[in-house]
């Protein structure tokens, strides 16, 4: 099952999103990316519907650049957030609505802060200093109330992810068995391996 | 599963002696999983005038932003403050006009309008989710735990309590209403509003 996690620290966030692509019961891929890089300081995890997320997050991808075109400058995380949600609450009333669960972690170069915001399609958006999305999120989340420190270094966090994604190894019935792990900070995004 | 308890959440607000208290959990979840115990549902509309969104998180939000909006064009248009009972008859309307397709809130109002002698006059309403106004004179409630609302506030609630009095009341009603409900609760905010201030607190609740 679909699952994703996020947690943020002493000046970073860590997403981590699992990289299985299902159909039914038959798993059809097992290296998918699932946490898009919007722009230079600013991650997004996908999850939901298939078809609706990828078109999703390509949309919100290319408006995030457009708007950097235009301006010269880019969204701040809390501005992005923001214009994601009215996307999203928009479209839930519509015709066709999107089904897609986000986690949206940036780095804010103008006030130096890490921001992390959860995203539903609903529409609802929090920001919050972690949170997860899918089945994964009923274990992590307890988990994460129990360690996470918002003054933890990259090496803490990541061992705290580690713990997050032990542990929905053991105790999930269907549960993934990769997950790919992606970091913001002030030198920008990347790739980490756990 | 009803929409309206999707993401609980309660907010009630009551009448003191020329002052008036709101205040609201703290906790937006998903049905039992609880995401956050940081989720504002009452917002400042003046400076003398406060309104609680209880329901579907997603709508907060939207009609926060709508709110905003129109009670902006307002104040620049009539180059003054909206009163509590025309900022009712504009929740209302903004309400009805999607009555067939709502937004899943029923708002709550409290506040101090401007009497014709010079002075301030309580005034709190609530309105269900397509808008149906209900001034009251004592205390309104809405959200999850709006049934227990209704009975503890009928015991404290008392009236022309003192600013400090009703702070202690509508504290004690929401505290302990919201601890038998499981999708309320998480901490709690309270604002108590009087005519030259508002202090706003922030209150531990119990966490399970």
């Amino acid at each position: 099952m679909e699952t994703s996690f996020a947690l943020t620290g002493k000046g970073y966030v860590i997403i981590a999103a699992d990289t299985t692509a299902a159909r039914s019961i038959v798993k059809m891929k097992v290296d998918e990316d699932k946490i898009k890089e919007l722009s230079s300081h600013l991650l997004m995890s996908y999850s939901g519907e298939p078809g609706d997320t990828i078109q999703f997050a390509e949309y919100v991808e290319r408006n995030i650049r457009l708007y950097q075109i235009r301006n010269l400058y880019p969204l701040r995380p809390a501005a992005a957030a923001a214009w994601i949600r009215r996307s999203l609450a928009e479209s839930l009333r519509s015709r066709h609505p999107y089904s897609v669960n986000l986690l949206l972690g940036g780095y804010d170069i103008a006030d130096h802060k890490p921001n992390l915001y959860w995203i539903d399609y609903l529409g609802t958006v929090v920001e919050l200093p972690f949170a997860a999305h899918g089945y994964g999120s009923y274990f992590a989340l307890s988990l994460l109330d129990r360690y996470h420190n918002p003054e933890a270094s990259l090496e803490e966090g990541l061992a705290t992810l580690k713990r997050c994604i032990e542990e929905v190894a053991k105790r999930l019935i269907v549960s993934p068995d990769r997950f790919k792990v992606k970091v913001v900070d002030k030198d920008g995004t990347r790739e980490v391996e756990l | 599963m009803s929409v309206m308890e999707y993401n609980g959440g309660s907010v009630i607000a009551m009448v003191g002696k020329d002052c008036v208290a709101i205040a609201s959990d703290l906790r937006l979840g998903n049905q039992a999983l609880g995401i956050t115990s940081n989720f504002q549902r009452v917002f400042p509309v003046t400076n003398r005038l406060y309104i609680g969104l209880p329901g579907l998180g997603t709508d907060v939000t939207t009609l926060r932003e709508r709110f905003r909006y129109r009670v902006n064009m307002y104040t620049i248009k009539e180059e003054r403050d909206i009163q509590p009972e025309t900022f009712a008859h504009l929740v209302s309307s903004t309400l009805y006009e999607h009555r067939f397709g709502p937004y899943f809130i029923e708002p709550v109002i409290a506040g101090l309008s401007k009497a014709p002698s010079g002075g301030f006059k309580p005034f709190i309403a609530a309105t269900d989710l397509i808008g149906c106004l209900n001034f009251a004179k004592d205390f309104v409630v809405a959200g999850t735990a709006s049934a227990k609302l209704f009975g503890v506030a009928e015991g404290l609630w008392e009236p022309d309590l003192e600013p400090e009095d009703l702070f202690e009341t509508i504290s004690q009603t929401l505290l302990n209403a919201v601890d038998r409900d499981a999708f309320s609760g998480w901490g709690a905010v309270v604002h108590v509003i009087t005519k030259d201030q508002v202090v706003t607190r922030t209150l531990k609740g119990r966490m399970d």
